[in-house]
């Protein structure tokens, strides 16, 4: 007997014989259909049909498979974890969530609820944040995934009924000079990955006219399996527009593009770990990208919110109409009716069920009362975007989805969202890394050169010029610096025009110390994104994180997740920077094994006036410069142990107390505007901050490392000038506020560490007063900017 | 007329993507302008109500075909009588870079000889290819005619950004000094790219960003009231929008840009 049967209506509908099927035959459907569930789960499913006497249809079993799937649900995050040391209950509330909950601020208005999360602003406004994962579609399809990503994050914008102000953008290839003969089968090389990445980009926000202003590129052997995509996008909302009032007989309005067959699985797809089969198995889970399309859809959204027409929004993502029409309805305590019939498409013969979870592109469901809907469809008309009622919400919290008549799906909408709770286990393997030991080389320039030229450091210029990142006009400080294009530590823009406020945007983000200890990694990531946001004036940072993970079915994997989460919890706490916002990417795994844990911090912070927003460059020739924060030997997983063949064992720790009053003293001294230049010390360390903020300004300067506040017996020249120690930064002040700035740097460790010159060189003394370094600001500028070209 | 009596019209279509921050540079003249979609004029919107008209920036209908050729298309055909008289009344026609593609490819510029049925010009994809987003510098070329830049000093060079992929301005190759020598001789030249000094670009990257002929950034219509420049003056508006303004002591409180708005202004406070 066929575990299918065909239903007797005149068009493709199967039901499933679920009632007598074995666990084998259960999981044997799950494969065939392509719901990435797992037994326990189906069994599930099993027992509620069971229960109600019937077999569940294809369009059922279809709903549900998209609803609790790894990527709509977060499972992992949401599950028990059994460690050596008990259970955690669930890794977002125990670590994640916590930290909100226990700062409590009252400038963050909703998080982790929404599609994004949502901090006050100014003058009645606020602001909303999201970054999200499209990691699995860009390694198949490096444009139409990395395009989609971006429409996709916009959507979650417009889904709290905000303007996109602002586009981020955090990516992670493959060493673009991988052999191809080590390529396995299926694997893209890097490079191509690479300019596919970057045009779909850039075609997505530059098209829809919406600015490209923080990110950044990192390569790593890891990701030539597993390309890393982060897209991650601004708005802003009255908060008066905030409209989720959707009640029973409200009408579902699908606006927006038609329904395809682009986009079938994705979620599934996403929720799974790469193989040489992904590319003909999956490529239909590609969406296909129309931005301009969602730049109109986007116009008559905004009318829509201000004019208080709708009652509830979301976006179309993952999952299709499946999870929006779900969860819209369960937030509002409704249920639904949807007519499938009624979904306009772009070709005919789509079963039910194919409709149903669709993922094509640029459409989102708004719900709208009866008495507003002439209004709402006369505002879709006028900027020519498709808007059609395909049902109503109701009052009986089921699921109803008829087709041409036929009933399809009968499920309540609790039953969808109580997914039996998943159950992963970790165990935490150390790594046995050794320091390496190598003779202290006698001279150093060669040694910045190479680091200011590798690839992690180097100019993106190239890549950043294709992105619009002034469009709307808005963005005061910009990723680009000045004549010589120097690397801003965050992007600031004034969004109102009314109103001096600025709004800060900057990422930390440190794969390779991941691959030493996670938890470092992450607490590091933290502080980087926070140092950015301070360097330039920020302050009341929020932060969205967001992992890129190996399979958390495999416990070492599942294991460094929990040690990012504790240090999550532990940094963000005492940092003050509470979490509004997050996603995660687990299953990137591939032929070549699983992605270097990596955390993606982004954080949101604001200035008062953007006016006193201080740039990295430097000003002046006779100004002093500042070294604030303490060096340790910390160069586990630093550019310069890179360079050199190594990985290293001591990966930069946080030491939070002391991170958090530094922070605080810098945005002090900018507020007082006393700091003429700030800029932070991350990849490269010293060396490298001090070579950009000399051939941005294009003054020279004498660097002393004796002055260099450290740890008692640091004593090589090369771990000074390359440690990558966490919470420093260089400061660049007039002689005559020198009271001034030391008065405000009472707390924290600082030193005068040189004096800028109109001689456009950079001389570094070492601690026994010999040259080390010296060069000139074009070479410096030559090395950092050769590598991928300006 | 007075200023706050002038009405601009900021056209879009789906695509067009700064309408906004154009309206926000002439409202901060003290100007009323209207973000009005091609549609709601088709509709019954009088044209000849405003007394300016502006195609501002953005990727009208995704630039398929070419860059602004579709918008151009339709405004010939469903607003080409209005248009005629609008022209014809003296109101200044801008457009800033889509817009420029949308006046160079419905044959309002270069007009050599009144507005023309097919381009006599091209705004070409980018050489070296590409979307580029940067600050440049444009030296004025007008002897006067163009109304859109009386305000500007004479030698000075304005810094603006630009951001496109297709903004390579030419000509047929068969008619490049011929028409070249029009401009010329007609004062429609108004806009070329140099550098700091205000060097002529020589056709050099990046000084020239694009590749665009004889360093073409903008030009106008013979009788000067028509102007299409790549540029982005509504960018460059503001002090704080500049590049490199946290090096000044002082942030400056507008930009360069700010001057085209204003010469605009004052020819319709003047004229009407």
């Amino acid at each position: 007997m066929s575990l299918y049967v065909k239903r007797d209506v005149p068009f493709e509908l199967y039901e499933t014989r679920l009632a007598s099927a074995s666990n084998e035959k259960l999981l044997q459907v799950s494969k065939e259909l392509g719901l990435g569930l797992n037994l326990e789960e189906m069994k599930a499913i099993q027992k509620y049909f069971s229960v109600r006497k019937r077999n569940p249809t294809d369009v059922e079993l279809q709903t549900v498979g998209q609803t609790w799937s790894e990527h709509c649900y977060h499972k992992t995050f949401k599950g028990d974890v059994v460690t050596e040391k008990g259970i955690i209950k669930s890794l977002f509330k125990t670590y994640i969530a916590k930290v909100t909950k226990e700062l409590n601020p009252d400038w963050c208005l909703s998080v982790f609820e929404d599609n994004a999360g949502i901090i006050d602003f100014d003058k009645g406004f606020a602001v909303a944040a999201k970054v999200e994962t499209h990691n699995h579609p860009s390694a198949i399809e490096p444009f139409g995934g990395a395009a989609t990503g971006v429409g996709g994050v916009i959507r979650d914008i417009l889904g709290v009924w905000a303007e996109p102000i602002a586009c981020t953008d955090v990516l992670g290839f493959g060493p673009l000079t991988y052999e191809h003969d080590k390529l396995p089968v299926g694997v893209k090389h890097p490079k191509y990955i690479f300019r596919g990445v970057v045009a779909g980009i850039g075609c997505y926000g530059n098209n829809m006219g919406i600015p490209t202003v923080n990110g950044a590129i990192y390569f790593d052997e890891s990701y030539v399996g597993n390309v890393v995509v982060y897209c991650g996008c601004i708005g802003i909302l009255p908060k008066n527009k905030f409209l989720k009032n959707a009640k029973p007989s409200d009408i579902i309005l699908l606006v927006g593009g038609k329904t395809g067959r682009d986009g079938i699985h994705g979620v599934t797809f996403a929720s799974a770990e790469l193989t040489e089969k992904s590319e003909e198995i999956s490529r239909s889970a590609v969406q296909i990208a129309n931005p301009i399309e969602e730049e109109k859809l986007k116009r008559a959204i905004i009318e829509v919110r201000d004019r208080g027409l709708g009652s509830a929004i979301t976006d179309l993502g993952g999952g299709g109409l499946s999870s929006a029409v779900g969860e819209t309805a369960k937030r509002s305590g409704c249920g639904a009716h949807v007519e499938l019939e009624k979904v306009p498409l772009k070709h005919l013969g789509m079963a039910p069920w194919e409709i149903y979870v669709s993922e094509s592109q640029e459409r989102m469901l708004l719900l709208v009362p009866e008495k507003n809907l002439r209004d709402v469809l006369e505002i879709f008309a006028n900027e020519d975007v498709e808007a059609t009622p395909i049902g109503r919400f109701t009052k009986d919290e089921m699921l109803k989805i008829s087709y041409h008549g036929y009933k399809v799906v009968e499920i309540e909408i609790e039953f969808l969202f109580n997914p039996p709770k998943a159950q992963r286990t970790a165990k935490w393997k150390p790594p046995s890394y050794e320091e390496p030991s190598f003779p202290e080389p006698e001279g150093l320039t060669r040694d910045v050169l190479e680091v200011l030229s590798s690839p992690n450091v180097a100019s993106k210029e190239s890549v950043i010029r294709t992105y619009d990142h002034e469009v709307k006009g808005n963005t005061a400080l910009k990723p680009l610096q000045g004549r010589y294009a120097g690397p801003s530590d965050a992007a600031v823009l004034k969004p109102l025009a009314d109103s001096w406020k600025g709004l800060v945007i900057s990422c930390g983000m440190n794969p390779n110390y991941g691959r030493i200890d996670p938890y470092w990694m992450a607490a590091s990531s933290i502080d980087e994104a926070v140092r950015n946001n301070t360097a330039v004036g920020g302050r009341r940072i929020a932060l969205l994180d967001n992992f890129t993970w190996g399979n958390p079915e495999k416990p070492d994997r599942m294991s460094a997740l929990v040690r990012a989460c504790q240090a999550c919890y532990q940094f963000a706490k005492g940092l003050e920077t509470p979490f509004i916002s997050g996603k995660d990417s687990l299953y990137n795994e591939s032929p070549l094994g699983p992605v270097t844990p990596t955390l993606l911090i982004t954080a949101v912070g604001v200035i008062p006036d953007v006016r006193k927003t201080v740039s990295m460059d430097v000003k002046q020739a006779g100004n002093l410069i500042y070294i604030v924060g303490q060096t340790y030997p910390e160069l586990g997983g630093s550019e310069y142990y890179r360079m050199k063949g190594f990985l290293g064992k001591a990966v930069p720790k946080v030491r939070v107390s002391q991170a958090g009053i530094t922070m605080k003293s810098i945005v002090e001294a900018i507020d007082l505007d006393i700091v003429e230049a700030c800029h932070d010390l991350s990849d490269g360390g010293l060396a490298v901050a001090i070579s950009e903020m000399a051939f941005t300004g294009d003054y020279g300067i004498d660097l002393y490392l004796k002055s260099v506040p450290r740890l008692k017996g640091m004593q090589r020249n090369d771990f000074i000038l390359f440690s990558e120690s966490n919470s420093r930064f260089l400061v660049e002040v007039k002689e005559k506020r020198r009271r001034d700035f030391e008065a405000s740097m009472e707390h924290v460790a600082f030193s005068v560490v040189g004096r800028l010159k109109r001689e456009k060189r950079l001389l570094v003394h070492g601690i026994d007063d010999k040259t080390i370094v010296d060069v000139s600001l074009a070479e410096l500028r030559n090395a950092w900017k050769n590598t991928f070209g300006g | 007329m007075k200023k706050e009596d002038i009405k601009v019209c900021i056209m879009r279509v789906g695509g067009t993507n700064c309408d906004a921050e154009t309206k926000r540079a002439f409202e901060d003249l003290g100007v009323k302008a209207e973000v009005v979609h091609l549609n709601q004029i088709i509709k019954g919107k009088n044209l000849l109500n405003y007394d300016a008209l502006v195609f501002p920036g953005g990727f009208s209908f995704g630039d398929y075909v070419r860059a602004g050729a579709i918008w151009a298309k339709g405004i010939v055909a469903k607003l080409g009588r209005d248009l005629k008289k609008f022209v014809e009344q003296e109101k200044p026609v801008l457009g800033i870079c889509n817009g420029f593609q949308v006046l160079v490819e419905a044959g309002l510029l270069p007009g050599l000889d009144g507005t023309s049925k097919y381009p006599q010009a091209a705004l070409a994809t980018n050489e070296p290819i590409g979307y580029r987003c940067i600050w440049v510098h444009l030296k004025l070329e007008n002897s006067g005619r163009c109304i859109f830049t009386q305000k500007i000093p004479k030698e000075k060079v304005l810094r603006v950004p630009i951001a496109h992929a297709e903004g390579r301005f030419m000509f047929l190759k068969e008619k490049e000094s011929e028409y070249l020598q029009r401009l010329y001789d007609s004062d429609q030249l108004v806009f070329r790219y140099c550098n700091e000094k205000g060097e002529y670009a020589d056709g050099r990257y990046p000084v020239n960003p694009n590749g665009a002929f004889h360093d073409i950034a903008g030009i106008c219509s013979p009788d000067g009231k028509i102007f299409g420049l790549m540029p982005h003056p509504e960018r460059a508006y503001y002090g704080w929008q500049l590049h490199d303004w946290t090096r000044r002591t002082r942030v400056p409180e507008y930009g360069d840009g700010r001057l085209i708005f204003e010469s605009m202004t004052e020819y319709l406070t003047k004229k009407f």
